[in-house]
């Protein structure tokens, strides 16, 4: 690898293709920037800012900036993560996600990601959202009160299905959140499947198959196994 | 006992309770199991569920299990944090409320008449339990640290025997206390 197509990641050499962001060619590195709205089939979103890294010496978005010869990148330093844990702390008490009793846990990118950076508590006071549960479809069911809005599902449903199944709605705090692009707003009425790629793309436990949860024993599940910093790496 | 014995170390006093828990904490707690023996070197209990004493005095270490929901939870808590110098948040509904708090979106009024008045198989004339010895409900289930100053969390619903264990050892030897991967659990 010549030297003008690497960068340095934690004081570690990582080659890179031009037109690769950093996120891309420290995955491809096998280095874990922790993320949740990122995912590698689809372009940046930039909303959860898990991926925030500072390039020299500067904060940027790991998943939309461009890896650029020479630059020098910190990322699992006890700045960063701190910052990281706080973000994780702000989605948790955004939404309900009361893991014990939801059939993600285990295998939620959400929560991994929390074990991962050592989140041990919420820190903030908890909102307690209430949006409604949308269960009219027959296959698939929807709790946007676990929703981070990472909108993986608006980009697959309309890039990969062809669909427009989701959309981002409303402004603010409390107002912003994954709408279904239906007249209704229910998913019985739009052409939804549970076949899409917009079905299995949910990080977290929003968009879940009916009469499967909880099938995989504990200890069997995907983080149980191994810490997100692992498996986000190696799939 | 002869003269160079050096005199026992004083103990540490440790209370506990359960607020608007389900004793699961607990219970993981005792799954240590004769681990328990070693920590009773170490330590003595307080007022506790596993102690017949009716209220926390001086202590050294509160571990409060369960979120509050009423307001006798309240009166407990201030009375932990009051004697406790560490308090301890002890699984999910301390920690963040729990799926106690799952009722935290539906009308209390609603939730009461719908168990005591209105619920298939009641007698005749059955109402809301109005005695003053009972404690009010509080509108919402809160997390401990909405109610109090919290030194420190150990997650899980309930938290694995090996986290508690871990958890006290650390806290008891001095050290901030850490989890790693299997033991830092949210269910």
């Amino acid at each position: 690898m010549s030297e003008q197509n690497s960068f340095l990641l934690d004081g570690e050499e990582i080659p890179f293709s031009p037109g690769q962001t950093v996120i891309q060619a420290a995955k491809a590195a096998g280095k874990y920037i922790p993320h949740l709205c990122w995912h590698p089939d689809f372009a940046p979103h930039g909303s959860c800012k898990l991926c925030t890294v500072k390039v020299n010496g500067r904060f940027g978005s790991a998943c939309t900036t461009a890896a650029t010869a020479g630059m020098n990148v910190d990322n699992r330093t006890p700045e960063l993560d701190d910052k990281r844990r706080t973000l994780l702390q702000l989605l948790f008490v955004e939404g309900n996600h009361f893991c014990p009793s939801c059939e993600k846990s285990g295998n939620c990118l959400l929560q991994a990601t929390a074990y991962d950076l050592g989140m041990m508590s919420p820190h903030f006071d908890h909102f307690f959202p209430d949006r409604p549960v949308d269960a009219s479809h027959p296959d698939m069911l929807l709790d946007f009160n676990r929703c981070i809005m990472c909108a993986l599902c608006v980009q697959a449903s309309r890039e990969v299905d062809g669909k427009n199944v989701f959309a981002m709605g409303g402004r603010g705090m409390r107002g912003r959140r994954v709408i279904v692009n239906s007249e209704s707003g229910r998913l019985a009425d739009t052409d939804f499947a549970a076949t899409d790629r917009a079905a299995n793309v949910c990080p977290v436990g929003v968009i879940l198959k009916k009469r499967v949860g909880f099938a995989v024993p504990i200890g069997q599940r995907t983080y149980d196994k191994a810490p997100a910093s692992i498996v986000e790496v190696v799939k | 006992m002869n003269a160079t014995t050096p005199p026992a170390k004083p103990k540490l006093r440790v209370a506990t309770t359960s607020l608007a828990g389900c004793f699961g904490c607990h219970m993981s707690f005792l799954d240590i199991d004769e681990r328990l023996l070693q920590l009773l070197e170490l330590v003595e209990f307080d007022r506790s569920p596993i102690t017949d004493i009716k209220h926390c005095g001086p202590c050294d270490l509160g571990i409060i299990e369960g979120g509050v929901c009423n307001a006798e939870n309240v009166h407990v808590l201030r009375e932990f944090r009051k004697n406790c110098k560490v308090l301890v948040a002890l699984g999910a509904c301390a920690v963040n409320g729990g799926l106690p708090a799952q009722r935290n979106h539906l009308d209390l009024r609603d939730i009461l008449e719908a168990v005591y008045e209105t619920e298939g198989g009641l007698a005749q004339g059955a109402h809301i339990p109005n005695d003053p010895e009972l404690p009010l409900p509080l509108n919402k289930v809160h997390p401990i640290h909405e109610v109090v100053k919290v030194d420190y969390f150990l997650p899980g619903c309930p938290p694995p025997a090996d986290a508690i264990w871990k958890f006290l050892t650390d806290l008891l030897a001095g050290r901030t206390p850490h989890l790693g991967h299997g033991l830092l659990h949210y269910d």
